[in-house]
């Protein structure tokens, strides 16, 4: 039986780690001291040791990360660490967790980078929705506000959004946090060089930064030990779908999708058969219930064709129909198109526009054909990978379950109302409606 | 008590630059007014020294602002596909019947918009659905009667 590994939980099932005495009793803040003690770039040193590798989606190097953020004497503009809490993945809700029960750990990630990058500055940008992590992260550095010593100098101003997927991307947080439309920017100049008020930034995920404080305390090293090669440490899998113990999981990278779904998550219940696996959140390609042997981590993963992007993983069992799957997943997408990029605003409609005609049996061969060409040409041409995550993975839909997707070009879906994904009712663009002309002048 | 206004400007001084008191401020206007009607846009817009018009292109951007009326309870629920794989329908439909709206209308007497969002961030916990933003887990549709009524009593 897999079990779970907790780094970035560790404590939190015995303890209620929000309180500051809690987490002080278990050790909590002694790794700040410890990383203060040392230089910044002892500190990145540590973290390249780590290998600890983005836990935002994007599995960048972190140590590297900040690595390229300049000296303060190579810029003297001030330094900025911002936080991408806009977790709104399909599929995951691990920074959820991790904010909520752990935000002391979180804390001490944020002020540990903080010194490392050599910023005095840090801005946690959670999404809107998350009103209860944003209440615990507010008590926790409540807790600590005239902690002169432990702050070390350093303001940490929480921002919440108000409800956008896209600025889970990090140029649109920035955009949205200098209180414009969160619309991503062109890159280069990478957040680096010129971020927040083009000054140096570096943008790391919750995960990212909880895991910070285990590493010094550790050290990069020994935890570099942890997981396998290609993907070191832990990782906090988000389960959903059809589940029976849905939930966060911390487990060491290279336990298999099978471990995950069966060991941890349960199986999938009422004697349904699993269909397939998302493994990383709705912008992964999608794996059938035959390829779930495959190890979580990052090139084995790769190896098979997808990724552990946000590593929320949904198990969907043999009632769902994939043409409506592609259809809820293209009508997220559609939504949260920020609408910079042509192909990816007119193309994301495009697929939902002939995936129901497919739906509804309306389609013809060519049009398979069609939502295939729309995919390729989202595909590489946009400044963000909303679109293109969109149309891999709509794609990858046709082509693991193609035989039902042909199915439904002979007389519509096969599944009809069997199908829980049959006529949900998807969130529509709620200010079309809006009284634009009332607007003062 | 403060301001609105005075509220704003202190939010403003939190930032390097002012304007990134922008979604902030909306908030704040959108809790006094209920929603961001003209009115409200004006009062965020003087605040921050921008204008209405800039207010309501940034707005526009974000599903949490809302740009007509909405009723005194918000119901949203998650239709997003972990939501939707263990029966968030029938829990909107079920909300529907009790409410006696569809998904983006407020009831007749202005208390209770129902509304359909995308995820939620609870997706193991499903069916998410976040009444006044505090989120209820695991709901099933006959939960519903008894989360609509504890709404209503909640004045």
């Amino acid at each position: 039986m897999a079990e779970q590994r907790l780094v970035v939980l560790q404590g939190a099932d015995e303890r209620d780690l929000t309180k500051l005495a809690e987490y002080r009793a278990i050790g909590g803040y002694d790794a700040l001291a410890k990383a203060r003690a040392l230089t910044p770039q002892a500190v990145i040193d540590e973290l390249l040791a780590s290998n600890l590798r983005g836990r935002g989606g994007a599995f960048f190097a972190t140590g590297r990360k900040w690595s390229f953020i300049p000296k303060p004497d190579q810029n003297p503009n001030p330094h900025y660490l911002v936080v991408n809490a806009d977790e709104s993945e399909p599929g995951s809700f691990k920074d959820n967790e991790i904010l909520s029960r752990v935000p002391h750990r979180f804390i001490e990630g944020c002020l540990i980078t903080a010194h490392a990058v050599e910023s005095k500055h840090v801005f946690v940008y959670i999404r809107g929705e998350y009103l209860g992590p944003f209440e615990a992260v507010r008590d926790a550095l409540e807790e600590i506000r005239e902690d002169d010593q432990l702050l070390g100098g350093v303001t940490i101003v929480v921002h919440r959004g108000a409800g956008a997927y896209i600025c889970g991307e990090e140029t649109a947080l920035l955009e949205s946090l200098e209180g414009k439309r969160g619309q991503p920017r062109s890159k280069p100049p990478f957040p680096a060089i010129s971020g927040l008020y083009a000054s140096p930034t570096v943008v790391n995920n919750v995960e990212t930064l909880a895991t910070v404080p285990p590493i010094v305390a550790m050290g990069g090293a020994a935890y570099a030990k942890l997981g396998v090669e290609s993907s070191t440490g832990t990782r906090v899998v988000s389960l959903s779908g059809n589940l029976v113990r849905g939930g966060n999981y911390e487990v060491a990278h290279g336990i298999t999708l099978r471990e995950l779904i069966y060991d941890l998550g349960g199986g999938v219940p009422d004697g349904r058969e699993l269909k397939a696996v998302i493994p990383g959140g709705s912008s992964t390609v999608i794996l059938t219930a035959e390829e779930i042997d495959v190890p979580y981590d990052y090139d084995a993963l790769a190896e098979v064709g997808t990724a552990m992007g946000s590593a929320g993983v949904i198990a969907i069992d043999d009632r769902c129909c994939m043409v409506q799957l592609g259809i809820r997943v293209s009508e997220f997408y559609e939504h949260e198109s920020c609408g910079k990029c042509t192909p990816c605003r007119e193309g994301t409609r495009w697929m939902t526009a002939i995936l129901r005609k497919l739906e509804a049996g309306e389609a013809s061969d060519s049009e398979l054909d069609l939502l295939l060409d729309v995919c390729d040409r989202i595909n590489g041409k946009c400044l963000c990978p909303l679109g293109e995550t969109a149309a891999m993975a709509v794609a990858s839909y046709v082509l693991k379950f193609r035989d039902e997707f042909l199915a439904h070009l002979d007389g519509g879906c096969p599944f009809g109302s069997q199908s829980p994904l049959d006529g949900v009712v998807a969130p529509v663009n709620q200010h079309t409606q809006s009284p634009v002309a009332e607007v003062p002048a | 008590m403060s301001t609105l206004y005075e509220e704003i400007r202190e939010l403003m001084a939190v930032y390097p630059e002012p304007r990134s008191a922008t979604l902030p401020a909306l908030r704040l206007a959108q809790e006094k007014h209920g929603w961001l009607s003209p009115e409200a846009l004006r009062e965020a817009a003087e605040g921050l020294g921008e204008t209405p018009a800039y207010c309501m292109a940034v707005a526009s951007f974000y599903d949490m602002f809302h740009l007509a009326p909405v009723g005194r309870h918000l119901v949203e629920v998650c239709t997003n596909v972990s939501c939707a794989l263990v029966g968030a329908q029938q829990v909107l439909e079920a909300f529907e019947r009790e409410l006696g709206v569809r998904p983006g209308e407020t009831t007749a007497d202005g208390e209770v918009t129902l509304r359909t969002v995308e995820c939620l961030g609870g997706c193991g916990w499903a069916t998410i659905v976040a009444l006044d933003h505090r989120y209820r887990t695991h709901v099933q549709p006959a939960d519903v009667g008894a989360i609509v009524e504890e709404l209503r009593a909640d004045g």
